[in-house]
C-alpha cells in the first residue's frame, strides 16, 4: 500500500522529467522517435552515448589511479622517495598535502569537457537534418 | 576565558539567522523551503554543498590527526576531496537526469523495488546517524576547550539546539546560509594561518621535526585525565596518577604518555611506519567512493537545474572544497611545534582551537583569531548537522513513518527527534575516538552499499533488484558490523584489527561482486523500461525527448 504510494509519488516525477514532455512534443524526426519508442536504433544510439561516457569516467579514474592511488604502493618499494626533499618539505606532504588538490581539479575539468562534447555528439546525430 | 569568543559567536548566529530571514523571502513554495530554489546558479550552489559538507571532521579533525600521526592520514583530506571528484564522474549528471531526491527514491526509479526502498533507507539512517556522532564529539570538545566545561555538555547542549532548529524549523536547508557557512569557514582557517606563518617565521623557523624530537616552545602545564607512564627521549620513565599536573619549561622534550598512541620522528614525517598498506588502501577507497553515499550530499544535487549543471557545480565543490583542504594540514604541522602538550593529553582534534593564542600569545591578536576559528568550528558542526538531520528525519518521515498517507509537522518532529537520539548517545560514548576516525567508518558503510548501486545502477544495464539487495546486504551489512565491532565491541590487535577498522578494502570489492553476481543469476528480473530508464539518465535535456 505505501510501496504503491511512493510509486506512484516516482512515476509522477518521471513524465515531468521526460515521459510527458515527450507525449507533448511528438517528434516528425525519424532519430527522435526512434529514441522514444525504444527501437533497436533509438536503442544502440542510446547504448552508444552511455558506453561513451562511461569509457571517458574509467580512463579517468585510471589516470587518478596511476596518479594518486599508486603513491602509497611507491613510497612501500621506493622508500627513498618518501625521503626526497623539495624546497626543504618531503616529497610525500607535497604530494599529498598540496599537489593532490590541483591534480584532481584538473581530472574533474577534463571531464566535463569531454562529457560535454561526447553529449553534443549525441545530440548532432538525433538532430541531423537526414534522420 | 578569551572574551572575543562569545560576541564571536553571537555575531555567527545572528548573520546565520539574518541571512536566513533575507533566504525566506524568496522562499514561496514546500520545493524552495527543502532544497531552495532550483534556479541556483552553479558557484552559489557549489558554495552551499560545500558548506554543508565541510564537518568538524574537516575543521578540526584534520588537523588534529595531521598533528598525532604526520603523513600517512593526509589522505584524509584528499579522500574527502577526491570523494566528489568519484561523485562527478560516475554519478552526478544522471542522478540529477533521474529526478531522484533521496537515495531511496533513486531506488525506486531505477529498480521500482519497495524492498530495496526499505533496505535503502535503513542505511541512509545508519550512515546519518554515524555521520552526526563525530560533529556532536566536535562540539563536545569545542566546549571543553573554549569554557573548560564537560565535554557531555557541549555534546548534548548543541546536539538539543540543533534538534529543536530542524524540528522547529528554524534551520533549513537554504542555499544562501549553507554558501556563507563555506566561506566563514575558509576565512576561519585562512587568515590566522597568516598570521601562523608570519609567527613561525619571526621566531626563526624553529624545525617541525627536531632530531631530539619535540619540545615545548613555552612553559606549559599539562593535567593528565589517567594514570599513564611517561617516557623522555632519553628512555627514562616516570608514573603520573589521574589528574595530576605536571609543569614542563620551554625547551623540555615531549615525553611520550603511554595512554596515547602518537607517532614520533620519522614515523610522523615519513609515509608508511605504523600504517601498513592495506590501511592506506582501505581508507583511500573509503573516502574516494564513499561520499556519493551520504545522505546529506545527494539531496543537493536536486538543486541544479538539469544534469550538465550538475557536472558544472560537482566541478566547482571539487575546488572549493581543495582550497579549503590546503589549511588544515599547516595547522596540524604547527601545532607540533606550538601546542606539543596535546601530544600528552590526546586531545589533539582541539589543535585548530587552541593553536592561535598558543602560537601568537594571549593579546588580543591571539585572541581575536583564537575566537575567530572557534566561530568557524561553530558553523562547520552546525550546518553539516543541521543538513544531516534534516535529511535523515526526511526519510524517517516518509519512509519509517510512512507519512506520505498525510504526515503532520508533529510526525516531522518526531522524525527528528528519533534521528538525534542515537547519535547524541553515541557521542559520549564514543569520546575518546578521533573525529576523523568516526567519519571514516561512515564513509566505509556509504562505499560498501550506496556506490556501488549508484555505480551499476547507472551504468549497467543488467543489475536487478535481489542483485542489489545481496550486494548492499553482503557489503554494507560487512561494514555495518565491522562498524559496530569498532565503536562498541573490545579493542581488536594484528591482522583483524585491521580488517574490522578499515573495512573498506574487503567490503566494497565483496559488494559489487555480490551485486553483479546476484543480478546475473536473477536476469528475468531485470526491470522492463531498462531502456528507457537509460535514456533519462544519460540524454541530454538540451533534447528535449
Amino acid at each position: 500500500m505505501d510501496g504503491d504510494q511512493t510509486g506512484g509519488a516516482k512515476v509522477r516525477r518521471t513524465r515531468v522529467v521526460l515521459g510527458e514532455a515527450a507525449a507533448r512534443r511528438p517528434s516528425p524526426d525519424p532519430a527522435r522517435a526512434d529514441l522514444a519508442e525504444q527501437t533497436p536504433v533509438g536503442e544502440a544510439l542510446v547504448k552508444g552515448l552511455v558506453r561513451a561516457q562511461l569509457a571517458l569516467a574509467l580512463r579517468l579514474s585510471l589516470v587518478v589511479a596511476a596518479g594518486l592511488g599508486a603513491l602509497p604502493l611507491l613510497f612501500a618499494v621506493a622508500p627513498a622517495v618518501g625521503e626526497a626533499k623539495l624546497l626543504g618539505v618531503n616529497l610525500p606532504w607535497l604530494l599529498l598535502g598540496l599537489l593532490s588538490f590541483p591534480f584532481l581539479i584538473g581530472v574533474g575539468w577534463a571531464y566535463v569537457r569531454w562529457a560535454e562534447r561526447n553529449e553534443q555528439d549525441f545530440t548532432a546525430v538525433i538532430n541531423r537534418p537526414e534522420g | 576565558m578569551n572574551p572575543y569568543v562569545v560576541p564571536g559567536l553571537i555575531l555567527v548566529v545572528l548573520v546565520t539567522v539574518g541571512i536566513g530571514a533575507y533566504g525566506l523571502r524568496f522562499a514561496r513554495t514546500t520545493s524552495d523551503f527543502l532544497v531552495a530554489s532550483r534556479s541556483v546558479s552553479p558557484s552559489w550552489n557549489a558554495a552551499a554543498i560545500s558548506g554543508e559538507y565541510l564537518s568538524a571532521a574537516s575543521f578540526l579533525g584534520v588537523a588534529g590527526l595531521v598533528l598525532r600521526y604526520g603523513v600517512d592520514v593526509l589522505w584524509y583530506p584528499v579522500g574527502f576531496a577526491a570523494g566528489y571528484l568519484a561523485l562527478l564522474l560516475f554519478v552526478a549528471a544522471p542522478l540529477r537526469r533521474s529526478g531522484a531526491f533521496t537515495l531511496p527514491d533513486f531506488c525506486q526509479v531505477r529498480l521500482r523495488s519497495p524492498v530495496l526502498r526499505r533496505l535503502a533507507t535503513v542505511f541512509v539512517v545508519f550512515i546519518g546517524c554515524l555521520y552526526l556522532v563525530p560533529q556532536l564529539q566536535g562540539a563536545g570538545l569545542t566546549f571543553t576547550t573554549v569554557t573548560g566545561g564537560r565535554y557531555e555538555w557541549g555534546a548534548l547542549l548543541v546536539g538539543l539546539v540543533v534538534t529543536a532548529n530542524v524540528a522547529l524549523g528554524g534551520m533549513r536547508a537554504i542555499t544562501f546560509v549553507q554558501a556563507f557557512q563555506y566561506w566563514l569557514k575558509l576565512t576561519a582557517l585562512a587568515v590566522p594561518v597568516i598570521f601562523l606563518v608570519m609567527q613561525w617565521q619571526s621566531d626563526g623557523r624553529p624545525a617541525v621535526t627536531p632530531p631530539a624530537g619535540p619540545a615545548f616552545t613555552a612553559t606549559t602545564t599539562v593535567t593528565f585525565t589517567d594514570a599513564a607512564t611517561l617516557t623522555l627521549p632519553d628512555g627514562s620513565q616516570s608514573r603520573v596518577a589521574e589528574g595530576e599536573e605536571r609543569t614542563f619549561a620551554a625547551g623540555e622534550a615531549v615525553p611520550e604518555v603511554s595512554t596515547v598512541d602518537d607517532h614520533r620522528g620519522a614515523d610522523w614525517l615519513l609515509p608508511g611506519g605504523d600504517t601498513t598498506l592495506f590501511a592506506t588502501y582501505s581508507l583511500i577507497l573509503a573516502t574516494f567512493l564513499g561520499t556519493m553515499g551520504l545522505p546529506h550530499v545527494l539531496v543537493r544535487f536536486y538543486t541544479n537545474p538539469d544534469g550538465a549543471s550538475a557536472r558544472r557545480t560537482t566541478l566547482v565543490v571539487l575546488a572549493l572544497v581543495g582550497l579549503f583542504y590546503l589549511l588544515p594540514t599547516l595547522y596540524g604541522v604547527l601545532g607540533r611545534i606550538y601546542t606539543p602538550q596535546l601530544l600528552m593529553t590526546g586531545r589533539t582534534d582541539a589543535v585548530v582551537l587552541l593553536l592561535p593564542e598558543a602560537a601568537l600569545g594571549g593579546g588580543h591578536l591571539g585572541q581575536f583569531l583564537g575566537a575567530l576559528v572557534t566561530a568557524g568550528a561553530l558553523a562547520a558542526f552546525m550546518s553539516t548537522s543541521s543538513g544531516l538531520l534534516t535529511s535523515v528525519a526526511g526519510v524517517i518521515f516518509t519512509d519509517v513513518l510512512h507519512a506520505d498517507r498525510g504526515g503532520s509537522v508533529r510526525d516531522f518532529r518526531l522524525a527528528t527527534v528519533l534521528a538525534a537520539v542515537a547519535p547524541m548517545a553515541l557521542s559520549i560514548y564514543v569520546a575518546n575516538m578521533d573525529v576523523s576516525q568516526v567519519v571514516g567508518l561512515a564513509f566505509a558503510v556509504a562505499a560498501s552499499s550506496f556506490c556501488p548501486l549508484l555505480v551499476l545502477g547507472i551504468w549497467w544495464r543488467g543489475l536487478t533488484d535481489a542483485g542489489a539487495v545481496a550486494g548492499i546486504l553482503a557489503g554494507g551489512g560487512a561494514a555495518m558490523a565491522a562498524v559496530l565491532i569498532t565503536v562498541l565491541g573490545p579493542p581488536l590487535s594484528g591482522w583483524p584489527a585491521q580488517l574490522i577498522e578499515q573495512p573498506a578494502a574487503w567490503t566494497v570489492p565483496l559488494a559489487f561482486l555480490v551485486m553483479v553476481v546476484g543480478s546475473l543469476l536473477t536476469k528475468r528480473r531485470v526491470p522492463g523500461d531498462i531502456g528507457a530508464t537509460m535514456l533519462r539518465l544519460h540524454a541530454p535535456e538540451s533534447l528535449r525527448l
